[in-house]
């Protein structure tokens, strides 16, 4: 567990880890951000305000976040994962306690000049928690109940208290991101056969207490599930935004509607155009030609992380890449899905597309612990 | 943990396989949402694309311009003018009350007007225009848009509305428009989408009702983009409307608006037909209302007032009244015995003031009786026994007949709403209606045309002119070409020998010193009269008054006064028109009606101005100092303004 574990003379070290970085991934980030700039131009009505320079700039600053956490050596990321997630925990109960309210949910916490997602932050540091748990169990007691219930436990407590700000989208990418981690450790898919099956009866019970007394979710809430399973029961309410959302997407058809010309975004019809339906316009303007494109950019980003985690022999660095991938995976996949009809809509923004700066930052720093890890990977003996 | 190299490989290799498996499930996740995008953006676009379509483009009718309505010389009667009025949209307007204060100060607004319009603004949409103010004039709306930039989201706009330049004039024949009502929209089968626009408005009462289908024209439309709020970001394209096709009626404004004004303080109708072709010249009713009133949205103190009004403003009484036609259903008795062959018309009948039948005494008005008199003398003298005895000699199958053939108690097909069908009794009628037999003292009762007979000021007119011309004469209000005169000129097959006689009678009814009608002949070459006066009884005076001294008609109470009828064609040589009058309550017909007969008749030959010259020297003086009163009523050639198509 000591920095001597590392094999140091191989190790890069300084200005050298410049050239240890994995620049592919660099490339495809910058690739991915460069849709969204452009998205935002188009959206704008082809005007770099309000929101394609800011966003581009926001970009400048998360590829230099992304660099500071990769040239941190990979121990001292491991040393404050449990301070860093204690850190996070805290934050979520001050937002439950001193949080400000936007758009009908409690999610930003303000201390001083700085505006904090709490939210945000934890989907990293659950995962960096995870990680260096899993790090430092025995291999042995990787599959025993009681430390799959304590994985368990670290998954599902801030997302428990993310939920109640409320903000179903982040509590279920955090509790998922951290069954990815869990899942890769290596425990028992026995654990997760048996959480699915759970989860379908949990699925059911929470429909059946629609309207009774101890219902479990906001009437919204339901409303958007209802919209989901049929966006036609009512096209001005609930079903609007998703009915406009795959007209946008539908009606783009081989190669879009081209440049700045779609309709649906232009004349407003699309909700959050800007943000959460952002790949509505790409498909839209640019699209099956545009969308699959950014999908296919998307898997290359997973795939290049991935060879990152399969090539390490350290299993903190390991895990922590693989809960970045699978987090990153969740983001684009349920963002997707939600506008094209496949899941219900709940807040979750494309990243490194949609406007906005927390899940940027956040994502940005994930990469940056995937570069960490890949700059300070333990080397295989030759 | 410090770990062994065996654990590190199993480790590394645990998550190896995990990474891929979890790889391999993005993967296939990954191809589920490309699959899904395949199919809708490849094999569903064009259905997304056309929900696209209809999303983006509205379609919005632009209303027609509204076919106007002229006299037969092309005046203008209902038409089209420009209406500034000034509009303001809520989310461009920002603090509404002060806009509107501020426009409280250009123009003239009520409290209750700038209540309505704030009700109005947050009843609607933000980008919903919403009328404060309309009929402004120039020197308003041109303060509203010189203030433009301290008035936000209010905007002066220009659009048509109907308006009637001879108000009172052709109220009842023209009618008004109004508002579409859901009853309205009810009424019809298929509504023309036009009628769904805001403030449209659609005929409500005579032409404007009856041609509206000719009046309204078809509706534009105009393509527009328009945004996810609905507001209009571009025009696409535009289809023009089809105007309402012009009307053009047979009336003569200027005659009208004399006959009107004749008409003036009097409960009373009064019709001028053309007897050559049946062209309505004029379709007085008096009184009169202002249908620009109605356009506007009349307030309920004058809708009540015009309700409420003894004198009936709002029936036209020229085609909706029904009145007892008095002596001037005489004629029909005369024609009815002479096709009977009951009477040569020269045989005498002696009048002594009264006759018995079936043990009812029935009078004639003249208490002392006329004596002996012909079918001439009769008519000119109104004898009431003279047609006593020849309605029995005929019976009343006869008179009945002779009645319809002579165009009373016919429904005439004509665009104004409410034409009544009036009254032409039979055996029939009583059996079904009064649920009792017919008997003899109906027959004596209608041979004057009193008892049941009923019949409109518009029948009377077409009767006499039927009886001037011999022919099948039929009243037309829409003006048709010339060619089609001849068309509707069918004969009615009365003998020449019986027409000179009812002529005779006629004749000698207003120029006769004896006839009836005597104080109101035309002394004019060319220009004489022929006519008929009536009374009809509304009420009998009872025992209890005629105890209490009242004799006359002028001690009864205004509304149990007999009514006042006058029929006249002229000239009584060369019939050109025919005239009838109906004074509801006037009194008699020879004092009530004929001067109104009279003066409208040389009003009709004199292009509504009657020359002193016409009149007998002993009346010019009374006349000429009626005239010069009436003059300053009367409208100036001048307002009357002429359509240029």
């Amino acid at each position: 567990m000591s920095y001597l574990e590392y094999n140091t003379k191989r190790m890069p070290a300084g200005f050298a880890k410049v050239l240890y970085l994995n620049w592919p991934l660099v490339a495809l980030l910058i690739a991915v951000a460069a849709y969204g700039i452009v998205m935002l131009y188009s959206i704008a009505g082809g005007s770099l305000q309000p929101w394609a320079e800011p966003q581009a700039k926001r970009f400048a600053v998360g590829l230099a976040v992304m660099f500071a956490v990769a040239f941190m050596p990979l121990w001292f990321w491991r040393s404050i994962a449990g301070i860093a997630y204690a850190v996070s925990l805290v934050l979520l109960l001050g937002v439950e306690f001193f949080g400000t309210v936007g758009m009908g949910a409690k999610r930003w916490l303000v201390i001083g000049p700085l505006r904090l997602q709490p939210s945000e932050l934890a989907k990293i540091t659950t995962i960096l928690a995870l990680a260096a748990y899993y790090d430092a169990l025995d291999l042995k007691k990787v599959s025993r109940p009681h430390y799959v219930l304590l994985a368990a436990l670290i998954a599902l407590l801030p997302a428990l208290l993310v939920l109640r700000q409320p903000d179903l989208g982040t509590a279920i990418l955090i509790a998922l991101g951290g069954a990815v981690v869990i899942f890769a450790a290596g425990v028992h898919w026995g654990y997760f056969a048996a959480v699915i099956s759970s989860g379908i009866a949990l699925a059911t019970t929470v429909m059946a207490s629609r309207g009774t007394d101890w219902q479990m979710l906001k009437d919204y809430q339901y409303r958007r599930i209802d919209a989901f399973l049929d966006p036609s029961i009512d096209p001005l309410g609930a079903g609007y935004h998703i009915n406009q959302s795959m007209i946008a997407l539908g009606s783009g058809g081989w190669s879009g509607r081209g440049f700045m010309e779609g309709t649906q975004a232009r004349l407003n019809f699309l909700p959050e155009k800007h943000t959460d339906f952002i790949f509505t316009t790409l498909a839209e303007e640019f699209g099956f030609l545009g969308a699959s494109s950014l999908l296919l950019l998307y898997m290359l980003v997973m795939g290049v992380c991935l060879l990152t985690a399969l090539r390490t022999t350290n299993r903190f660095g390991a895990l922590l890449v693989m809960g970045v991938i699978g987090t990153f995976f969740l983001y684009f996949a349920v963002n997707m899905a939600m506008v094209m009809g496949l899941a219900p809509v709940v807040g979750v923004p494309l990243p490194l597309v949609s406007y906005g700066g927390s899940a940027m930052l956040v994502l940005m720093v994930g990469f940056g612990l995937v570069q960490s890890a890949h700059v300070h990977r333990s080397r295989l003996p030759t | 943990m410090k770990r062994s190299d065996r654990e590190k490989e199993f480790s590394r290799r645990t998550i190896s396989r995990r990474g891929l498996i979890l790889g391999g499930v993005q993967l296939g996740i990954a191809g589920t949402l490309l699959w899904r995008l395949r199919d809708m953006q490849l094999n569903q676009s064009e259905q997304f694309r056309l929900l696209a379509e209809e999303n983006r483009i509205n379609l919005r009718l632009l209303p027609p311009t509204r076919g106007l309505i002229l006299d037969r010389n092309g005046v203008l009667l209902a038409g089209n003018e420009q209406n500034y009025r000034v509009v303001i949209k809520r989310d461009d307007a920002g603090d509404i009350d002060l806009v509107l204060g501020r426009l409280a100060q250009l123009i003239d607004l009520s409290e209750e007007d700038i209540e309505r319009a704030r009700r109005d603004m947050l009843r609607n949409r933000p980008f919903v225009p919403v009328t404060i103010a309309e009929r402004l004039s120039w020197e308003e709306i041109s303060r509203v848009a010189a203030n433009a930039p301290a008035l936000p989201g209010v905007t002066p706009e220009m659009g048509l509305s109907r308006y009637y330049p001879l108000r009172a004039d052709t109220a009842h024949v023209v009618g008004y428009v109004g508002p579409v009502s859901e009853r309205d929209l009810e009424a019809l089968e298929a509504p023309d989408p036009v009628l769904h626009i805001p403030r449209f408005q659609i005929g409500k009462s005579g032409v404007e009702r009856m041609q509206e289908d000719q009046l309204r024209g078809r509706a534009g439309s105009q393509r527009v983009e328009v945004n996810a709020i609905g507001r209009v970001m571009r025009e696409l394209d535009r289809v023009e409307g089809v105007p309402g096709t012009n009307v053009q009626l047979t009336l003569d404004a200027k005659l009208q608006n004399y006959a009107i004004e004749r008409l003036h303080g009097q409960s009373a109708a009064a019709v001028v037909l053309d007897v050559a072709n049946g062209d309505i010249l004029a379709l007085a009713s008096g009184p009169s209302f202002d249908p620009n009133l109605f356009v506007r949205g009349i307030s309920t103190t004058d809708f009540n007032a015009l309700l409420n009004d003894d004198h009936r403003p709002l029936v036209n009484k020229t085609v909706q009244g029904m009145y007892p036609p008095g002596s001037t259903f005489k004629m029909v008795t005369a024609l009815a015995a002479l096709e009977a062959g009951v009477t040569d018309g020269r045989e005498t009948v002696f009048c002594p003031g009264h006759m018995d039948v079936a043990g009812n005494r029935f009078h004639c008005w003249r208490r002392g009786g006329h004596g002996r008199v012909g079918m001439v003398a009769a008519l000119s003298e109104s004898c009431d026994v003279y047609f006593y005895e020849m309605a029995q000699r005929c019976g009343i199958d006869k008179i009945n007949e002779m009645s319809t053939r002579l165009g009373l108690g016919i429904r005439y097909q004509l665009p104004i709403t409410s034409v009544a069908g009036g009254l032409n009794p039979t055996r029939e009628w009583k059996r079904n209606n009064r649920n009792a037999e017919w008997r003899i003292g109906d027959t004596v009762n209608a041979s004057i045309g009193q008892g049941f007979v009923l019949a409109t000021p518009l029948q009377l007119a077409v009767m006499t002119a039927r009886l001037a011309t011999n022919t099948a004469v039929l009243p037309r209000l829409i003006r048709e070409p010339l060619e089609r005169d001849g068309l509707i000129a069918q004969s009615l097959d009365l003998r020449p020998e019986w027409l000179r006689l009812i002529h005779r009678g006629m004749y000698e009814t207003v120029n006769d010193r004896r006839g009836t009608a005597y104080s109101s002949r035309v002394v004019a070459d060319g220009q004489t009269m022929a006519g008929k006066t009536g009374t009809s009884q509304v009420f009998s005076i009872t025992r209890a008054e005629r105890e209490a001294g009242i004799r006359r008609q002028e001690d009864l109470p205004w509304n149990r006064r007999n009514h006042a009828l006058f029929v006249d064609y002229a000239p009584a040589e060369k019939p050109r028109i025919a005239v009838s009058v109906v004074v509801e309550h006037g009194g008699g017909g020879s004092t009530a009606a004929a001067p109104i007969g009279r003066d409208i008749t040389l009003a009709a030959l004199n292009s509504a101005r009657p020359p002193l010259s016409a009149y007998p020297a002993p009346q010019r003086n009374r006349i000429h100092s009626e005239q010069q009163e009436m003059e300053e009523r009367l409208r100036r050639p001048e307002d009357m303004r002429l359509n240029r198509a």
